[in-house]
């Protein structure tokens, strides 16, 4: 098992300063890392899948697009739904952005089992574990969510499976999307943009038109899109505080700004032309006491635009995993 | 010894009654430790105040809920300060429209349940010793319950963490906001067992109540058919909200305790709940039918009604109370397999709790492979003690080497920390007990659990009581 992962390991031992890199699909996220830091990619292919038992292993350099299809083959999937699906497994994981089926499937976090992972001290370790349920030792998969790399170079990971639901539509409401939330019943998604509501339902034929019938002028739609733009943001808020920064949002000079909202998770996904309605709209966000992340572009704003909490807590941490700061360094500043 | 404070209060100083001592000194598990000292914070500061005396002395703590943990996680070792939450046992705050509410750490886990239910709204996890559990205990354990199996176990639920580190000082891990950047340390902190700090506040999930709710009862002329019913249906891509197994035993002495309905005659009956909205659950219902009668099953009862299936699910949740009727002492494991290896495994812990020529029983969160081996047994016969704990070992080797893990929801406390070992390599579990280091540079946080002996620094040489009637 082991000697598949050996040359990772080496070539980990054997360099001074690690990025762990996968696609370069999510790189505009937080600080470079230092240069002079090797890249180094995790292995790819699919390690196994136990369609019976919901649970998927896979090389983390694997590719979304080549996993999904996998998977898919056995009418299973997971909501890994990154921005573009040549994005690698591992950079997902490392990166920690959940996709917009986040209200309905969970966060990425909750469909991750195990990883094996090259620590900064050259040790290929296993956190986690293959089953639904476990709580064997320290739950350590879920603090390399978000990791950014800084943490160690993850080369497998287990994912639990869900079943392909019978039906997973989108619709457009005029309904307003606080109150299409109240009224459903675990809908897979409620988003909205500048112009109209979003709602993606998933279940049995029969309850997707009961859920649709709750919406005022419910109609079919294609795939809603992330918005597009030379720079990119993802602004996060108390679910409570979203009408309000929505207000806030439409309210602002900058008309190259478009967004779409998750409802019932507090995400808003950001595009502008400039990085300067970037900077109002993080504004804002700070204001409501939430913050906004760059994802790509806006090179003149910091990348994270609040002071990271528990950072002493943090670099603690970071030298368990990696004493002499091999990974990553500099990423979160 | 140390100054009082200002303002304080009776409940700060530590206590070392010999009643108490006594009480505090175990969980529900089955080993017995030695507290040191007791005390009873009313809130934050109080429990860092207690730990930063700890750290000042050198004296080991432990975090206490209600006691109710199974694996040893909460008996104090080497006089620890016992440091019960059961008096921060407040629901600060409900926000319905979120959905979330902010509780203290010594809120029994029904008693959440019960201020959501107002809004409609309920708390997921739901431990079958929820009517004791405290919210505090479950965060420590990412305690489960049978209707984790479609909502996920405790960290699922929980947003943020205010937590007491083990150097005394107060953070917030987590937020109301999703993915706070920086590490998931909301994440690290739930299931370490009390190692990396006392959680003193807890933002949780809100969950509707679901539209429609199908509660079912199957039930079998043998083990295997009801054991390969409940692989068919997870492979049959069903979600079921619970899916529960109870062997003949457990079932005839749950009949014979509360009189469920329980066919007292199967040799194994299957509690299955599908809930959502209509199409979905008629369409899983009968799925799960079909998928019954082709495995054997002899009857498939639907709950007719609210209080047909309160009662289906009284006796499920009544089972370790009808044990006690049986032998005087259980040992309740816990460990999870690969839901599609579940025939063989079955019949492999019946072989080995006979040659051992012990009595065992199965209650268990049979959807997600969440085994439960009960031994019931007599300890004041002699030697029965030492055969129960060989069959429990031989049990867990069996899981590990059917591709399971040790524990799915209770932990590993003291009960399996020697066992760690077997499943994880030393790489492994060096790289834990570099975590726990990292946090905890002195171990004095709930030492002695989970990682086998040898692993942590400093875990030699604690040997300190903090006095009675130090104000903390």
């Amino acid at each position: 098992m082991n000697s598949r992962f050996d040359p990772t390991v080496e070539s980990v031992n054997a360099s001074e300063l690690v990025d762990p890199t996968g696609s370069r699909t999510h790189s505009g996220l937080g600080r470079r890392a230092r240069d002079g830091s090797i890249e180094i990619s995790a292995p790819a292919g699919i390690v196994s899948h136990d369609p019976d038992d919901l649970v998927v292993t896979v090389l983390a350099g694997t590719k979304v697009s080549e996993f999904s299809d996998a998977i898919g083959l056995q009418k299973q999937f997971v909501p890994l739904d990154p921005r573009s699906d040549q994005a690698t497994v591992g950079g997902v994981i490392a990166s920690g952005l959940s996709g917009v089926r986040r209200l309905g499937f969970g966060p990425l976090r909750d469909n991750l089992l195990e990883v094996r992972f090259v620590t900064g001290y050259g040790k290929l370790v296993k956190v986690g574990g293959p089953t639904v349920k476990n709580v064997t030792g320290f739950d350590i998969p879920r603090l390399l969510v978000g990791s950014l790399g800084t943490l160690g170079l993850i080369v497998q990971a287990t994912f639990r499976c869900r079943p392909l639901p019978s039906e997973s539509r989108w619709f457009t409401t005029s309904s307003e999307p606080g109150g299409a939330l109240q009224k459903m019943f675990r809908p897979t998604a409620i988003l909205s943009d500048s112009r109209s509501t979003y709602v993606l339902l998933s279940g049995e034929a029969v309850d997707v038109a009961t859920s649709c019938r709750l919406l005022a002028s419910c109609t079919e739609t294609a795939d809603v899109q992330l918005p597009e733009g030379p720079h990119r943001g993802r602004m996060s808020v108390a679910p409570a505080t979203l009408a309000s920064v929505e207000m806030q949002l439409r309210a602002t000079k900058a008309s190259d700004l478009r967004w779409l909202i998750e409802w019932g998770v507090g995400t808003i996904h950001l595009a502008a032309d400039s990085s300067t309605s970037i900077a109002l709209a993080r504004a804002i966000a700070v204001d409501a006491g939430g913050w906004l992340l760059i994802e790509d572009g806006a090179e003149d704003l910091d990348p994270f635009g609040v002071t990271i909490p528990n950072l002493a807590i943090m670099s603690r941490l970071k030298r368990a995993f990696d004493p002499d700061e091999k990974f990553a360094r500099g990423r979160f500043g | 010894m140390l100054a009082p404070r200002f303002n304080t209060r009776e409940s700060e100083r530590a206590r070392a009654e010999p009643l108490e001592l006594s009480l505090y000194s175990r969980d529900a598990g089955l080993a017995n430790g030695q507290a040191g000292a007791v005390c009873f914070p009313r809130d934050a500061s109080d429990v860092a105040f207690a730990v930063a005396t700890c750290k000042k002395l050198g004296v080991p703590f432990v975090a206490r809920g209600s006691g109710t943990g199974l694996a040893g996680g909460a008996t104090p070792l080497d006089d620890a300060l016992v440091i019960v939450t059961t008096q921060m046992n407040r629901v600060i705050s409900i926000d319905a429209a979120s959905r979330t509410a902010w509780v203290e750490p010594g809120l029994l886990n029904l008693d959440l349940t019960r201020a959501a239910q107002p809004y409609g709204l309920h708390y997921a996890p739901d431990p079958s010793s929820q009517q004791a559990c405290s919210i505090g205990g479950n965060v420590a354990t990412n305690a489960g319950g049978p209707h984790c199996l479609s909502s996920g176990s405790t960290t699922a639920h929980v947003l943020a963490v205010e937590a007491v580190l083990p150097n005394g000082e107060v953070a917030m891990l987590g937020s109301t906001a999703p993915d706070q950047p920086g590490f998931d340390l909301r994440g690290i902190f739930v299931g370490s067992e009390g190692m990396l700090g006392i959680a003193t506040k807890v933002l949780v999930k809100l969950v509707p109540n679901p539209p429609q709710i199908q509660t079912m009862l199957l039930d079998f002329m043998s083990i295997d058919e009801a054991a390969a019913t409940v692989s068919a249906i997870i492979a049959a891509g069903i979600m079921p909200a619970a899916l529960e197994m109870m062997d003949s035993r457990i079932t005839a002495a749950v009949e014979d305790f509360v009189g469920a309905g329980y066919p007292r005659d199967a040799a194994a009956v299957l509690l299955v709940e599908v809930d959502g909205l209509s199409g979905g659950v008629d369409h899983q219902a009968s799925l799960i039918t079909e998928i019954g009668r082709a495995h054997g099953a002899r009857e498939v009862r639907l709950a007719r009604s609210e209080s047909e299936r309160q009662l289906l699910w009284k006796g499920r949740k009544s089972a370790f109370g009808a044990i006690a009727r049986i032998a005087p002492d259980y040992y309740l494991h816990d460990a999870v397999v690969p839901r599609s290896k579940l025939v063989g495994v079955l019949r492999t812990i019946y072989e080995i709790a006979d040659s051992h020529d012990l009595t065992m029983m199965n209650v268990f969160h049979a959807g997600d492979g969440n085994l439960h081996p009960l031994i019931v047994f007599d300890r004041r016969v002699i030697g029965v003690w030492e055969r129960v704990q060989a069959a429990g070992t031989e049990i867990l080797e069996r899981c590990l080497a059917a591709g399971g893990v040790l524990s799915g929801e209770h932990g590993i406390g003291l009960e399996k920390r020697a066992m760690m070992a077997q499943f994880f390599s030393e790489a492994d579990l060096e790289l834990q007990a570099r975590v726990a280091d990292a946090l905890d540079p002195h171990g004095l946080a709930n030492p002695g659990k989970v990682l086998p002996a040898g692993f942590r620094c400093g875990e030699v040489g604690i040997n300190r009581t903090l006095p009675e009637g130090t104000w903390i």
